[in-house]
């Protein structure tokens, strides 16, 4: 699949309102985001601002995903902790796993080694997103998002959205 | 100016206007001048009011979204001011309560005593700031604000006081669904 089918996606799916910090493996999914019409992507200056965002937007009726590179989940977590989990807030949240088996640059190596622990710490459930599933798994998420009202994380590894 | 007498000068200008006000006092406060359903306590999270006032005023264009922060809580989030800037919806107003301090966590110093948030939010794109320091002021700017088309920020230095009222029992999750049952209906 690639981004723009990937929009397509979850433009089907409902989802209305992005958010979010770009990442290189991001960049073309953010670009069909803009070019659409439909959609709205609020560039944030720090991931925990377009969570904050999210959150609003879904107060005023929206279905928002924020974006985000797995460095991003650090400037987050106070984010998801002490507002998205604890009002109950189901946010979509796409984070980009760099660093994912040390095959990245260095800065990278820590949160591709960690980023799992850090979601699962917070039971935020994640799902890492495969090419062959990925209607599956946005379907899983959103219907996750809907029973518990809280957010889910779909992590994507380059290559899985071309 | 003292914080309750500013807070109840916004809620009083502001009748028809969804409240976010941020962690500690000042939501505080609002909870003490009326439990609203058109108010958001922002409980934790600080540095986010201005980003969740941002998402609801961009999804909510129909609605006026005031957004009661603190000078601590604003000097941690001052690149959200950029992205409200940009995106510059005109529902948007943002009154910052400036005592130059950290008052709920007993009165520690901030940087905002060299700091102008309404030449930063100027300088940001905002469409109209202001800089009041009465109470008398505030009023008038208020007045204004509800017929102007935002983003707004108001710039608003207060006194130093005493960590009062104390908590309010919050719900958030019961909280922000009386929130979003107001916003529906209304």
């Amino acid at each position: 699949m690639n981004s723009k089918e990937f929009c397509i996606l979850l433009k089907d799916s409902g989802f209305n309102f992005f958010s979010g910090v770009p990442c290189s493996l991001l960049g073309p999914i953010i670009q069909h985001l803009t070019y659409d019409k439909d959609l709205q992507y609020v560039p944030a200056t720090r991931e925990d601002e377009a969570l904050g965002i999210a959150v609003g937007a879904y107060m005023g009726g929206k279905k928002p995903v924020v974006l985000m590179q797995n460095s991003g989940l650090g400037n987050s977590i106070d984010a998801l902790t002490s507002l998205l989990l604890l009002y109950r807030f189901p946010v979509l949240l796409i984070i980009s796993w760099r660093g994912f088996e040390e095959n990245d640059f260095i800065e990278h190596s820590l949160m591709g080694k960690y980023m799992q622990d850090f979601l699962k710490t917070m039971k935020i459930p994640t799902i890492v997103l495969s090419p062959n599933e990925l209607p599956k798994q946005v379907a899983e998420a959103d219907q996750m998002m809907k029973k518990s009202e809280t957010p889910v994380a779909l992590v994507l590894k380059k290559g899985v959205v071309e | 100016m003292r914080r309750h007498e500013a807070v109840k000068t916004i809620t009083d200008c502001f009748k028809e206007a969804y409240i976010i006000g941020c962690n500690g006092l000042i939501s505080r406060e609002l909870h003490s001048i009326e439990d609203s359903p058109r108010n958001f306590y922002v409980l934790g999270s600080m540095g986010l009011p201005t980003a969740i006032g941002l998402g609801l005023s961009l999804a909510r264009p129909d609605k006026k979204i005031v957004v009661v922060t603190g000078d601590g809580n604003q000097l941690m989030s001052l690149g959200a001011l950029t992205t409200v800037g940009k995106l510059s919806p005109e529902n948007f107003i943002e009154i910052v309560l400036d005592n130059e301090c950290y008052e709920t966590t007993g009165g520690q110093e901030t940087s905002s005593s060299t700091t102008k948030f309404h030449e930063l939010a100027k300088n940001s794109g905002f469409k109209h700031t202001l800089y009041v320091h009465s109470l008398d002021r505030l009023a008038i700017v208020l007045h204004r604000a509800v017929k102007a088309k935002g983003p707004i920020l108001i710039h608003a230095k207060i006194e130093k006081e005493k960590p009062d009222p104390p908590r309010a029992q919050i719900d958030p999750y019961k909280m922000r669904k009386i929130f979003m049952k107001a916003l529906a209906t209304r």
